[in-house]
């Protein structure tokens, strides 16, 4: 039998995005687990599973130990998961998985990083020996990937920027949101770039915050009354290679795998699709990943944001509460929530009528992804 | 000095005292015929420890490129602007390199020949247009 809209996200919590000077990650996972609680009205004593994306910019061994004993739970599965960005969908769907599986019943799945007041530098490390040739960084892989994208394509300034206008549109309207100001076009085309091609408003936010998610079986939401559980109703993944160099084509993402998982396992298209949340750490991320999970053809992608079709009212709302490059630079937790947000009616850019959102995550320079697909 | 230097330990070893003779050098499978780099200890095609070393023509083809306006390192603060590139070599194998100037005049697939610098006392295996 399909596990299809057999689980439920029953709960979601945050803490504020932004500057968070002075806050442990662990502390700011406790108060995301215990929002996330809140909001699904379950008691801490219910949860039996803790499964948590360890911190970006502080990556060690144990944690989850750790934050387990801060919680004050000895759960039946705990760890956490190094899969990068990808990480926080694979650890929700891991967790209807192990539900199923009758290990565990109620899971919470969380994340929290404060790379904005404390280190960033592990966007900046060197890779291996290639830093002989000066090859630095996480940002300047997505500019290679960019480059070959617009050289194959033709693919125009102009499209990125629809991405980034998009994002910075919703996230205007979004209190919690992390930057507010709208981006014009002319905007985006005046800041220098970084790394060519990538100009500043392509590249994600750094943000200090925490997230979190419960899950549990649609029938265990009703037994405890939950009072707004929503439906998963499909997810996918797929992993590439490490080295950027050594992909047989720069300009695919393992998105062309896990959204076709992900939609399947739905039963839907990509033209039932109502609403998307994707992974927009820089914007080729966003716009390679619309076109491999079949919204438009391979290399169309230009064609297919123009004219605000990625803002609410569009053909494909995208990014409601702002993404990564608006709301918080936060690796994909922030865009679950806002999924679930659009299928309980209550976003504050929301979509009308919609029945279904796809999510995003994807990690690293485009090694990870993972999908997932929220119901009503 | 610049603390970056090759990790000459293992495998890369011979890679890293052919490139000090100048001579660019990938891995081909004895097993498969697979050519490779980086340097492994087994084949990624039939996963054979059975590897041998090639020396590269030197002929190759730009996948992609990106030009660094902001220096991750200080070493590198006095050559930016700067070209990082994907490079396929004639005989398969892909490795980063640099391409000399700022990046002007440069396309995806076009022809490329090595031409050898040196930075930090290493000698490294560069690339320029053809033509």
């Amino acid at each position: 039998m399909s596990l299809s809209g057999q689980y439920v996200i029953a709960g979601i919590g945050a803490t504020e995005f932004g500057k968070l000077p002075g806050r442990s990650t662990i502390s700011m996972n406790v108060e995301a687990i215990r929002a996330a609680l809140a909001d699904a009205g379950v008691e801490k004593d219910r949860v039996d599973a803790v499964l948590v994306k360890p911190p970006t910019s502080d990556f060690q061994m144990h944690y989850v130990m750790k934050l387990a004993s801060a919680l004050g739970i000895q759960p039946k599965l705990g760890g956490g998961w190094d899969q990068a960005g990808a990480a926080n969908i694979t650890l929700i769907s891991m967790a209807c998985m192990a539900i199923e599986a009758r290990q565990c019943e109620v899971a919470v799945v969380s994340y929290a990083d404060n790379p904005r007041t404390g280190s960033a530098a592990v966007f900046s490390r060197p890779r291996g020996d290639d830093a002989l040739y000066g090859w630095f960084g996480t940002l300047p892989g997505y500019a290679m990937i960019m480059q070959r994208h617009i050289g194959e394509y033709g693919t125009p300034p102009e499209a990125f920027a629809a991405i980034a206008m998009a994002a910075r549109k919703h996230g205007a309207a979004n209190p919690r949101a992390q930057v507010r100001n709208p981006l014009s076009l002319d905007d985006y085309l005046a800041a220098p770039p970084l790394v060519a091609p990538l100009r500043r408003d392509d590249c994600a936010l750094v943000s200090d915050g925490g997230g979190a998610v419960v899950v549990m079986s649609a029938a265990m939401a009703a037994r405890l009354k939950v009072p707004a559980p929503v439906p998963i109703l499909g997810w996918g993944g797929g992993q590439t290679f490490f080295d950027v160099a050594q992909r047989p084509v720069l300009t695919e993402t393992m998105a062309k795998v896990s959204g076709p998982m992900a939609l399947k396992m739905a039963g839907l298209a990509p033209g039932e699709v109502d609403c998307v949340q994707i992974y927009d750490c820089f914007t080729i991320a966003a716009l390679m990943t619309l076109e491999d999970y079949g919204f438009c053809a391979k290399g169309q992608a230009a064609a297919f944001v123009r004219d605000g079709a990625l803002e609410v009212g569009g053909a494909l709302p995208f990014n409601t509460s702002g993404g990564l490059l608006s709301e918080t630079g936060m690796p994909g937790m922030q865009l679950v929530h806002e999924a679930v947000r659009q299928m309980r009616g209550s976003s504050v850019n929301q979509v009308r009528g919609a029945r279904n959102v796809v999510v995003s995550n994807q990690g690293g320079v485009m090694q990870t992804h993972s999908t997932l697909v929220l119901g009503q | 000095m610049s603390g970056i230097t090759a990790d000459r330990s293992g495998v890369a070893g011979a890679y890293w005292a052919a490139m000090d003779a100048r001579r660019l050098t990938f891995q081909r499978c004895r097993a498969c015929g697979a050519a490779q780099l980086p340097p492994r200890e087994e084949c990624t095609t039939c996963l054979s420890p059975d590897l041998t070393w090639e020396q590269a023509s030197g002929a190759a083809r730009l996948i992609s490129w990106v030009v660094y306006h902001r220096a991750y390192h200080e070493d590198f603060a006095a050559e930016l602007p700067y070209v990082v590139a994907v490079v396929e070599l004639a005989e398969g194998p892909r490795l980063i390199s640099n391409i000399p100037g700022d990046g002007a005049g440069l396309e995806i697939d076009m022809p490329l020949r090595l031409v050898w610098g040196e930075r930090f006392g290493q000698v490294l295996p560069w690339f320029e247009g053809v033509g």
